[in-house]
């Protein structure tokens, strides 16, 4: 277990070195040039070229991801182009954020998908079932923005129950998390019903039923918890599905997580951010696959973890 | 939805005749609070840095120049100097500072920080975009080159007196030391904060910073000792960035927003000016910007005189003016009429698609050509270029879009072979300050025709530039007619060799709460962009 | 955005059961696909939506570019849909259905084309690291590992930044963040296969490697990649439609749904159907894949080895 836990540890890092080298590889092949921007319009040839320096922009490709790579070990993700700031400042005042959006999605598509599966599981091939399928599906083809706008113009703007995006109350909460998480409601309800179909199948299932227990108690006493597990994984898998949906998310409703971040600095090629968030998203990825890689045992005793 | 990163100073004398300072100002009662929104992030308010939209304004009320502009209008006045004067060459500017004047951390401020401060911004390693405007003080050139850091041409006479010698006549140096990058900032807290110090701004301004919550919100205070007598008016502004304009403005409508920092966006403005019941809320005013398309004339076909003469009369102005619900005047030359040395009676050229066919036909190119048009992605950017590009289709020009962000579009214009035509949209000339010659030497001058710089067409024409160079020696005040007639000459001169096509100057509009009061003016300042936050009052302390 | 294959740890935790459940495979597929009333909606809806496209020319009742002098008010503001303009109008005077007709060859084409290269060099990269295993295996499958870390959108994002998009660019850019699903389930039945019995003895008689890729291994792929190739379509669709959204996606003024929900996007309070019409319809189109993507699978595969 423990050789098996320092091995995964060790692919992550070089996976996250690979990413940091890709990542590095496509900003520097960037058209605009750093240090014009950063001079500004009125700026004379000297005043970028003295830039350039500063910033080691002149210096050859391998030096400037060596140097970068340096850095990053110290824990210092650089300064922004335009922002002026630390990245790794920015991106700490703006964790938060999203950390708090990932619970609120995290619990709404929890919420939706697991109640829709089980229903659809109890009511196994008739209407209901049917009609929450296609309703999950639906969740999984409808583009975020499109979801978001909706929500945002039905309920904040028509019926004024919610505000009309920022951050700061519960209420502002509300229509982002749901936004986020139709998308995961959407494969959770699936997976949840199919994990209830297995369980209600087994053969501790039947015991308990002819022990004389009652429908409800051995669907939430016995099927839910078992058809539970496998969602817990899941959570840790969708990372990375979360971490694209924020950029859009955050942007429909002004969210000041790192989404909107990471889509501003695109938008004005502030590379060093690209960078940052690139690697804390990377991170986050790799973090959630690994756990769910550790929980996986758990669900099915078949697994060894190798 | 109008991003303005790298905006300077806009100015409109629109509103200068009817602006006056309130008869009964002193009676206006201090105190209140308002709320303004923004897009974007604010980046920096260190003066010798910030060059955005929204950190403008902001800068302007922390920090205190040697001059600045009447509030509202854009007629210079005296700051930070009580007094100057020049010597007859025009050549050495003395400054007399006011006494008493302290900075947010108490202590006072003299000669010494005017030296520092210009010192500063000069200096490289501070990477001010600025740091061009001040080339014609003496000693520039040294410190530029990192040779000193020491500027020549700045002498510390008494505390309260400071001397600043230029190589060279400068007819716009009064404006140089009223724009934010002259700002004085204190030495020991610059060094304290080091390149943090935009974070932790202290200067001399009506407002200090009180708090900043990264990407959500800042809080301005009232300087209890500032030094003009009953500024500012407010005790606190709150901004929130972040807000999309549109969200901005329904917050507005729900009384949850004071001011719309973006102005009102282009989704919502036929709705609100058409409802009575804002019609006193909002406000209209100029800018001195103006948008163009460039053709980049050393590249084929745009080398030919008569196709870029059919190009600017194939596009119809007065449709794209329609597309964007009349929020702009159709435009002939590159100066905006509020600018000196606008001319009034140029006609320009006519819209005529039949007589740009004849013109392309006379060049050789009767059938047409393909070339490319490069946008910036937000809107109504996209839907501009989308009009000009049917109107070119109209004459036979097969024109393809680029749409791309910010950075690419000014990367890709400083190339010279990459960007034929560039819609100047969303990254438009904004002029730094009232003058002609900000509208010349960066965008139409030789100077700005090289790789990385902002001349996009690369229309370098020598004879223009020695004229331009003879009209910004005219210090004498008593020239000045001479001297707006020669940039008249200039600017006509340009759109006889037809290096853009002008599509349109574009007009502010904004709006305010019901619970703010202050002079129209204010809200759309010319110079204080967006806003002048100093003189806001709030209606519900009074 | 949509369609992400777990790992295949989760995948064999979780088993399966379907909506119905087929004993039979291969034949009359679209025989017994005709059967499931969902899976004849998605048909129908997709044919008529190619259809649409195809016909485009014929079908619309403008020309997608033509800005309407009428298609404005004189204060410059869209037309709601109507009996001259079906639809209503765009910001610029055009004609909202023209522009969802021909935007629906350019969604198709991209999902078609993306999903294809997509299709191809996953399905590529998937046999040969589970068939080769040994350096070929590692190296692949680690690839798609860092491709794995990445938040998919966040690099088509910096992916078409960097180029100037045009059609084809945006095509490549997102063919290049989804093969590497289709990779992960190709390597994992590939390797699966090739330790089967059957290919072992056809291995122990000498059969030549290419002779088993092709003769064994490829048709036993076949259904899966059919199945994942189907629903790759829908994710295909929203990647574009959410790219363009963020206006790197089709250059204008080529419509496509997502450029036109872009362009259009602030006017949602004024002008709403210029928003939901082409957000309903790119719901339509990828709903649709997606029934039947997930109809084929529960014909062709039992067993539902495929996600989760």
């Amino acid at each position: 277990m423990l050789s098996y836990v320092l091995r995964r540890l060790m692919q992550s890092l070089l996976i996250l070195v690979g990413v940091s080298l890709f990542t590095f590889v496509l900003l520097y092949l960037v058209p605009a040039d750093p240090a014009r921007q950063i001079a500004g319009r009125s700026a004379t040839a000297q005043t970028v070229e003295n830039i350039r320096e500063q910033l080691g922009l002149n210096l050859p490709f391998y030096q400037q991801y060596a140097r970068y790579l340096l850095a990053l070990v110290q824990g210092d993700l650089g300064r922004s182009y335009l922002q002026k700031t630390e990245v790794s400042e920015l991106i700490a005042s703006r964790l938060p954020a999203t950390l708090l959006l990932m619970a609120g999605s995290i619990f709404c598509e929890l919420l939706l998908g697991i109640t829709m599966g089980l229903v659809a599981a109890v009511r196994r091939n008739t209407t209901t079932d049917t009609t929450l399928m296609v309703l999950s599906f639906t969740g999984v083809s409808s583009p975020q923005f499109v979801v978001g706008i909706l929500l945002l113009y039905i309920f904040a703007v028509q019926l004024g129950w919610f505000p009309i995006g920022g951050y700061g109350t519960f209420m502002h909460l509300v229509l982002p998390s749901i936004t986020m998480g139709i998308l995961g409601a959407g494969w959770y309800t699936r997976m949840m019903r199919s994990a209830m179909i297995d369980v209600l199948r087994q053969d501790f299932i039947r015991t308990a039923r002819a022990k004389g227990l009652g429908r409800v108690q051995v669907l939430f006493g016995h099927a839910v918890p078992n058809a539970l597990l496998p969602i817990v994984a899941m959570i840790g898998i969708d990372i990375g599905l979360f971490m694209s949906g924020i950029v859009v998310v955050e942007s429909v409703f002004g969210w000041p997580g790192i989404g909107q971040l990471a889509w501003q600095a695109i938008q004005r090629v502030d590379i060093p951010i690209i960078m940052g968030v690139t690697l804390v998203s990377a991170c986050a990825i790799v973090l959630g696959n690994f756990l769910a890689d550790l929980i996986a045992p758990l669900i099915d005793p078949r697994i060894k973890l190798r | 939805m109008k991003s303005r990163f790298l905006t300077g100073v806009a100015a409109a004398a629109l509103l200068t005749a009817a602006f006056a300072l309130p008869a009964a100002a002193d009676d206006i009662k201090q105190g209140g609070s308002m709320i303004v929104t923004y897009k974007d992030d604010v980046s920096t308010l260190d003066p010798a840095i910030g060059y955005d939209w929204q950190n403008w304004s902001m800068i302007k009320s922390l920090f205190d120049g040697l001059m600045d502009y009447e509030p509202g209008t854009t007629n210079l006045m005296k700051d930070l100097a009580e007094d100057y004067t020049i010597s007859d060459d025009g050549q050495t500017f003395t400054f007399t500072l006011r006494k008493g004047v302290t900075f947010h951390n108490g202590r006072e401020l003299t000669a010494e920080d005017v030296k520092y401060s210009l010192e500063r911004v000069s200096n490289p390693k501070t990477q001010s975009p600025g740091a061009g405007f001040f080339g014609s003080i003496k000693g520039f050139d040294a410190v530029a080159s990192g040779d000193t850091e020491t500027l020549e041409g700045v002498t510390v006479v008494d505390p309260y007196t400071v001397k600043i010698e230029l190589s060279r006549p400068d007819a716009t140096f009064l404006h140089v030391m009223a724009i934010n990058f002259s700002s004085i900032v204190p030495k020991e807290e610059v060094e304290k904060w080091g390149d943090d110090f935009g974070k932790h701004p202290v200067g001399s301004g009506a407002f200090s910073l009180e708090e900043w919550t990264l990407g959500q919100r800042l809080v301005f205070k009232r300087n209890e000792s500032y030094w003009r007598d009953g500024l500012p008016k407010l005790d606190e502004i709150t901004f929130e960035v972040g807000q999309e304009p549109v969200v901005a403005l329904l917050r507005l409508q729900r009384g949850e927003v004071d001011i719309p920092g973006d102005g009102i966006p282009p989704a919502k403005f036929l709705e609100v000016t058409k409802d009575p019941q804002y019609k006193d809320l909002i406000i209209e005013g100029g800018q001195l910007q103006t948008g163009y398309v460039t053709m980049n004339v050393k590249r084929p076909p745009f080398d030919k005189l008569e196709v870029r003469k059919a190009v600017n009369m194939a596009i119809n102005k007065d449709r794209i003016v329609r597309i964007i619900n009349g929020r702009a005047v159709p435009a002939n030359q590159p100066l905006p009429p509020s600018m000196p040395g606008y001319d009034k009676d140029y006609q320009g050229y006519p819209f005529d698609p039949e007589a740009a066919k004849a013109l392309l036909t006379e060049a050789g190119l009767g059938d047409g050509f393909e070339t490319e048009l490069y946008v910036y992605n937000t809107d109504p950017n996209p839907r501009i270029a989308q009009s000009i590009q049917a109107d070119l289709a109209n004459i036979g020009i097969k024109a393809e879009l680029k749409t791309l962000a910010q950075a690419n579009v000014i990367a890709a214009g400083g190339e010279p072979d990459q960007a034929p035509m560039i819609w100047s949209g969303g990254m438009a000339w904004i002029a730094d300050f009232p003058d002609p010659s900000n509208f010349y030497g960066p965008i139409l001058g030789c100077s700005g025709a090289v790789k990385g710089g902002w001349n996009w067409s690369w229309y370098c024409n020598e004879e223009l530039d020695k004229l331009a160079t003879e009209a910004d020696s005219m210090t004498d005040p008593a020239m000045k007619a001479e001297r707006e007639e020669l940039w008249r000459k200039i600017f006509i001169s340009v759109m006889d060799d037809a290096a853009w096509a002008p599509i349109f100057n574009e007009q502010r509009f904004t709006m305010r709460s019901e619970r703010l009061g202050g002079p129209d003016a204010i809200f759309v300042d010319p110079v204080h962009i967006p806003v002048n936050y100093d003189y806001v009052w709030a209606k519900d302390v009074q | 955005m949509a369609v992400d294959v777990k790992p295949e740890v989760i995948r064999t935790a979780v088993q399966t059961g379907g909506t119905s459940a087929p004993e039979s495979r291969q034949p009359g597929v679209l025989r017994r696909l005709m059967k499931r009333k969902l899976a004849v909606l998605a048909l129908v809806s997709i044919v008529c939506i190619v259809g649409a496209a195809v016909l485009a020319p014929l079908v619309a009742p403008f020309d997608p570019s033509e800005q309407f002098f009428e298609g404005l008010t004189l204060e410059g503001a869209p037309l709601p849909p109507g009996e001259h303009f079906w639809l209503g109008t765009d910001l610029l005077g055009r004609d909202l259905l023209s522009r969802l007709i021909y935007g629906a060859r350019t969604s198709l084409i991209i999902g078609l084309v993306a999903n294809g290269i997509a299709v191809a060099v996953g399905a590529l990269v998937g046999i040969l690291a589970g068939f080769f295993r040994g350096w070929v295996e590692t190296v692949l499958m680690r690839f798609t590992d860092l491709m794995m870390a990445f938040p998919a959108l966040l690099l088509a994002i910096t992916l078409a930044a960097l180029f100037r998009p045009s059609l084809w660019i945006v095509a490549m850019v997102i063919a290049m963040v989804n093969w590497v699903q289709m990779a992960r389930v190709v390597y994992t039945e590939t390797r699966s296969l090739s330790e089967r019995e059957f290919i072992l003895a056809e291995r122990a008689i000498g059969a030549g490697t290419f002779r088993i890729l092709f003769k064994h291994i490829l048709p036993h792929l076949v259904s899966s990649i059919l199945v994942f190739g189907t629903l790759g379509i829908s994710t295909t669709v929203l990647l574009e439609a959410t790219l363009s959204y963020l206006g790197i996606g089709v250059q204008p003024p080529t419509p496509s749904w997502g450029n036109i929900i872009f362009e259009n996007q602030t006017y949602f309070t004024s002008a709403p159907w210029l928003v939901f019409i082409p957000g309903f319809a790119i719901i339509a189109l990828a709903l649709s894949f997606n029934l039947l993507g997930d109809a084929l699978r529960e014909e062709l595969d039992p067993t539902q080895k495929g996600r989760h």
